[in-house]
């Protein structure tokens, strides 16, 4: 269908109207994936519901127990942020690696999540980070943790005029860091290949007392490993324990082979990134940030 | 009077003519150009990659509103009366015709099928999708192996094989099979001491040029047409269209607008003819542009090749016999620059005894286009990998198995030719010199050495200069400027004459207002037109000096022009500068002017060395090149900056072919990475400068001693990376590119 | 149906009708006739299209005309003041650094937006600042080299202010 309409919202009440009337309604956040999909016609929109006028969808905020992030704040304003970057390395870096420079000036958490690619870069650090993501529709606002949101390959759990409002994410402890590395054949501008987070929490004997690792294009959405996470707990950090945890890991993975490369790099690689991932959180969490 | 005293300019680096324009957004290219009352064309393109075409509907098309033509075959001329020559091959005009629009078939996924002019860009897609046409589906080919196979679909029943002993009685899929040499290979073997037969493939890569193909028509009431468009040759273009059409080709005007980018990829034609029966037909200027998508689906990339090159020689590395077989992907319609792959793969070495077979192979994949000295980069890829894993075998530094065999001055080559005032030495000697081959290697790190080569083209340039009020030269040529000629012209003209650079104006004039040109590739223009324009210069001298005596009413002998002024030697009070020239040509014989045409049957090759160091991280198959240093021999660099910048962009393309680019097709024949996203070339984080050598051994045919640089940059850097990698990460990969995944999967087979 | 939209464009008033899906691109190149940030690839992949959008570097075709609403733009053609270049087209002409010139556009954007930030950056940084341009003619060593003397020749004459 043809693009009939463009609308700016100022308000959620506004914009969640708009999303549930408008035939063929798309949430236009940043637009990088969007605008991309409805030229090449892999989605169909007909009309933009563009949100990035309404109060508090832009903007970081530091609050007593989270940081709340504006679902359509551009990851160029994440990615310079120095608070957030000091919390939380990993995921302002996983939000600094979406795209070119020019890309970030536009790309957002809110369309990162909601495209719902399995190789979207922020999901991982935000995954093992515990965020939890606001959604706003006509029932009112409900909060899931960011791992819930994705059935697949382009696939939500939004409903009819539902659309991501805002990204929450505890407060870090102290010794607690996490990192995110992504696999890519240029140094820039490629979709993810394999995508690893570690979130690690530390005692003051350098224990690990809490781990979660996430991974991205390994399987249809982002891929946490429990089983793998527990390995880790009580431990050193030790190569041992590391090795279990990524030989879990490994095999729950799920990759495809695509032009971006095969199962088995990426089954491999996942394994390499994820022991990177660990050890550079390790470090971080030590130095007690 | 004092005259100043003209210090030359050429090797010097002055800013561009058209560089201002060019960095504040004002130069125009392909797609910069509207005319009022303009209209937008849009083409149809095969969902097919092997069909025939049963029938072709435009009926519901052509009732939409503001749909205003729609162009088939049936617009097209149906026989043409010789090949057109042009560029530095001749064209097949029932090929050429049959890429432009499909007539009996469809040949590859995205085969232009029809052509639609409307009032919005909108209006034209939709219009598009109500045209029916209905197909047949053929079985698809899309490998070497698959298209030779003897029960292979064949994609053109009337191609018989040409250059086999004897004509076939079959149709088949290979177009033609070459063969050059020189020696007695049975006898070279046999005195080998150690012979090495590797394989090399490469894959299908595209030149990548950032602007897409654009141009706008209009045909006037009085079949008078004007095109502009962004090409490598207007010319050829005006020469295409004529015959696809059926055209006089003195109606049709064609201004090349500024080009983002050809590198052999614009020197034939895909919209322009369609534009100019669209506007034939509605009466309306036509505007017509490529999408990205539509370059890479159905424009024409380098071939994917499969080279097989078997090598003896001596224990001490001195080598006899060369042997290969080059299996080339033309695509779509035969064209593969399989034979000029042979002219290169084995020159750059002296060994007696050298033979190369050359395999012309029709696929359902877009038809290829020229790419930068075509087929000599994956020639090159063959030739110095297997010499690099030679010398690794018999115990011999790379570069001095190089020394050991480089070809020299006198040597007769496969393709006929005897070498002269060839660069090779001197470029070999600039290596092993440089820095770069003796800094020393950290783990995971590899270096490779390479050679290339490309013998470069003359052919046919017309310049013509002007005298104008004022004293000002203004340069008037006709070869497309993609690299920075005309600033390299304006210099030439500018020590020719004797005065200072910024007097000359240089343009790229239109085919109706310069003579005939051939199109701009081949590394010809610094050299072709460049001799052209010094030409026309020297006879602007005469008429200076016949005009100045004239003026003086004394014999033209006396006259000498130098430093921009003519003077008597038998009297020194009679000085004149072009800006008195100028002015006293209304009270003289009028306007003062010059010409200079050119059809240079002698080109100069030129040789190149190129040295990398790349590094490989074993965990994950990722590699970086950390070091590359490009060494050529330029004859006469006329503006140092501009052939740098040949020698720098070439390294990068080689360096994308070599890691990342290729063309993915699915089992259907489709095109899996038709973007930048997936089609990946290097951006700026993914490479180190790029230090470069100029050597200077200067052609003498050419009043500068400039030899061509553009193509060459590209033929060693594949091989060079290659084998850096292979070094860095202990493996032996001969197949391109070396992606990640490849890289990985061979480090862990190793063990 | 057509969208009424009202922006400044290098500094005027710029008003103009566009249709909802129309990028930002398409109005500067068609409706505007400002055809200096250019189409390179529609899909934000290659940067020839760079523009400010209130001071933050974007792909043109990444951005739909309606958004332009109450915006500044800056494109290639308001980066110049008149004749006097800005000290990065000023070196990218001295250092020749560009061969077509396609991608130059979006480098001088890009590169600007990188400076206005960021007055000393170094090789790598200014690297990844530009790894979405895309240039295929220059292997990037010039420009990288006239983007580095540009800045220093921009500290300097700040610090001459200072």
């Amino acid at each position: 269908m043809a693009v009939r309409a463009y609308r700016a919202p100022r308000s959620i009440p506004e914009a969640v109207s708009l999303l549930a009337s408008e035939p063929g309604a798309f949430a236009l956040s940043g637009g990088t994936d969007l605008l991309v999909q409805q030229r090449s016609g892999a989605r169909d929109p007909g009309a933009f519901i563009d949100l990035k006028r309404i109060p508090g969808m832009l903007g970081i905020e530091e609050q007593a127990a989270c940081w709340r992030i504006g679902a359509s704040t551009p990851c160029v304003d994440i990615a310079s942020h120095a608070g957030l970057r000091r919390e939380f390395p990993g995921l302002v870096e996983a939000a600094g690696l979406i795209g070119s420079k020019q890309v970030q000036g536009r790309a957002s958490l809110g369309g990162n999540l909601c495209n719902a690619s399995p190789a979207a870069d922020s999901v991982p650090a935000l995954v093992v980070n515990r965020a939890s993501l606001l959604i706003s529709g006509p029932q009112g606002e409900r909060r899931i943790a960011a791992e819930c949101l994705t059935l697949g390959p382009g696939r939500t759990v939004l409903g009819s005029g539902e659309f991501l409002s805002a990204v929450e994410i505890p407060r870090a402890a102290v010794r607690q860091a996490d990192a995110y590395l992504r696999f890519i054949p240029r140094t820039e501008m490629d979709i993810a290949v394999v995508g690893a987070a570690a979130a690690l929490q530390l005692d003051a004997e350098g224990r690990c007392t809490a781990a979660r690792i996430a991974l991205g294009a390994v399987a249809p959405t982002v891929l946490t490993v429990p089983e793998a996470d527990a390995v880790l707990i009580g431990t050193h950090l030790d190569t041992d324990a590391v090795a279990a945890c990524v030989a879990i890991a490994q095999s729950a993975c799920n990759p495809i082979s695509d032009r971006r490369g095969t199962a088995e790099f990426r089954r491999h690689v996942a394994g390499v990134l994820l022991r990177r991932v660990i050890a550079i959180a390790a470090q971080r969490a030590a130095q007690g940030v | 009077m004092t005259i100043a005293t003209h210090i030359p300019v050429v090797g010097s680096r002055p800013p561009r003519p058209d560089g201002a324009d060019k960095v504040t957004g004002r130069a125009r290219y392909g797609a910069d150009f509207s005319l009022p009352g303009m209209v937008w064309g849009a083409v149809l393109r095969s969902p097919h990659a092997h069909a025939r075409i049963l029938g072709i509907d435009t009926s519901a098309a052509r009732a939409m509103p503001g749909v205003l033509a729609i162009v088939t075959a049936e617009d097209m001329a149906e026989s043409f009366s010789a090949d057109v020559a042009a560029g530095e091959s001749h064209v097949d005009m029932q090929d050429l015709s049959r890429n432009v629009l499909a007539r009996e078939k469809v040949l590859y996924h995205g085969h232009a099928v029809a052509a639609v002019a409307a009032t919005t860009q909108r209006l034209a897609k939709e219009a598009l999708r109500a045209i029916r046409v209905d197909y047949e589906e053929l079985p698809a080919v899309l490998d070497i192996d698959a298209a030779l196979h003897p029960d292979a679909p064949v994609l053109h029943p009337g191609m018989f094989t040409r250059g086999l002993p004897e004509t076939p009685s079959k149709p088949s899929n290979l177009a033609s099979r070459l063969v050059m040499q020189k020696g007695d290979l049975e006898q070279g073997f046999a005195e080998s001491e150690v012979i090495m037969q590797r394989t090399y493939t490469c894959a299908s890569a595209h030149q990548g040029y950032i602007e897409p193909h654009a141009c706008l028509a209009s045909a006037g009431a009085d079949g008078q047409i004007d095109i502009w468009c962004c090409t490598q040759g207007h010319f050829a273009v005006r020469s295409y269209t004529a015959a696809l059409l059926g055209i006089e080709p003195a109606s049709i005007r064609v201004t090349a607008t500024e080009i983002g980018g050809g590198f052999g990829g614009k020197t034939t034609v895909y919209l322009e003819p369609l534009a100019v029966a669209l506007s034939r037909k509605s009466g309306r200027p036509v505007k017509m542009q490529m999408s990205r998508e539509d370059v890479f689906r159905a424009t024409g990339p380098g071939s994917a090749t499969r080279i097989t090159v078997k090598v003896g020689a001596k224990r001490d590395g001195t080598l006899i016999a060369m042997d290969a077989l080059m299996e080339y992907e033309a695509g779509a319609f035969k064209g593969s620059p399989a034979g000029a792959g042979a002219m290169t793969i084995f020159t750059a070495y002296a060994a007696p005894h050298q033979r190369a077979v050359a395999l012309d192979i029709v696929v359902n994949k877009p038809k290829v286009a020229a790419y930068r000295a075509p087929g000599a980069p994956q020639a090159a890829h063959a030739t110095e990998c297997l010499l690099n894993e030679l010398a690794a075998e018999l115990g011999i530094d790379p570069l001095e198995l190089r020394f050991r065999n480089a070809t020299r001055n006198g040597t007769p080559t496969v393709y006929g030719a005897t070498l002269r005032d060839i660069g090779l030495q001197e470029c070999l000697e600039a290596a092993r010199a440089h820095p770069h081959w003796s800094a020393p290697l950290a783990a995971h790190q590899g270096r490779g050495v390479a050679v290339g080569f490309w013998f470069n083209h003359g052919a046919q340039s017309s310049a013509s200069v002007h005298l104008v009020e004022g004293g000002k030269i203004l340069l008037q040529e006709g070869t497309p400027d993609i690299g920075g000629s005309r600033a390299s012209m304006a210099l030439m003209a500018a020590d020719t004459l004797g005065i200072p650079y910024t007097d000359i104006h240089p343009m790229v004039a239109d085919t109706a207002s310069v003579g005939y040109n051939d199109m701009t590739g081949g590394s010809r223009v610094t050299y072709a037109t460049g001799y052209a324009v010094v030409e026309a210069c020297r006879d602007l001298i005469a008429s200076l000096r016949a005009r100045a005596a004239a003026v003086w009413g004394v014999d033209p002998a006396r006259v000498e022009w130098k430093d921009g002024t003519a003077t008597d030697i038998e009297d020194s009070t009679h000085v004149l500068g072009l800006s008195a020239l100028a002015a006293l040509s209304g009270r003289m014989e009028g306007p003062l002017s010059g010409q200079g045409a050119v059809n240079l049957k002698s080109a100069a090759p030129s040789f190149s060395v190129n040295i990398a160091d790349v590094e490989v991280d074993p965990d994950t198959g990722a590699s970086k090149v950390l070091r590359f240093t490009a060494i050529q021999d330029a004859g006469r660099a006329i503006h140092p900056d501009f052939v740098e910048g040949q020698l720098q962009g070439g390294a990068v393309q080689g360096i994308g072919w070599a890691l990342n680019e290729e063309y993915r097709f699915d089992a259907k024949g489709v095109l899996e990475n038709p973007g930048f996203l997936d089609y990946r070339m290097p951006v700026a984080s993914d490479l180190p400068m790029i230090d470069t050598v100029i050597v200077e051994v200067p052609w003498p045919d050419h009043p500068f001693g400039v030899r061509g640089v553009g193509e060459t940059p590209i033929c060693a850097p594949m091989a060079a990376v290659a084998s850096a990698l292979n070094a860095a990460a202990g493996t032996a990969i001969r197949d391109l590119p070396l992606s990640p995944p490849r890289v990985l999967s061979a480090i862990l087979a190793k063990g | 149906m057509a969208i009424h939209v009202h922006s400044t464009i290098n500094g005027q008033a710029a008003e103009f009708l566009c249709e909802p899906d129309a990028s930002a691109l398409d109005v500067l190149r068609d409706t505007l006739g400002l055809t200096g940030s250019k189409e390179g690839c529609n899909s934000g992949d290659c940067g020839s299209c760079s523009v400010l959008l209130d001071g933050s570097l974007v792909c043109a075709c990444l951005v739909l005309g309606a958004e332009l609403e109450g915006r500044e733009l800056l494109t290639i053609e308001g980066v110049a003041a008149g004749s006097e270049l800005h000290p990065l087209q000023q070196k990218l002409l001295e250092h020749n650094a560009l061969q077509c010139g396609i991608c130059i556009p979006g480098i001088v954007i890009a590169a600007k937006a990188l400076l206005d930030r960021d007055p000393s950056p170094d090789e790598t940084t200014v690297r990844f600042a530009l790894a979405g341009n895309l240039c295929r003619c220059t292997g990037y060593d010039k420009i990288i080299r006239a983007v580095l003397d540009a800045a220093a020749t921009m500290r300097d004459s700040a610090g001459a202010h200072a």
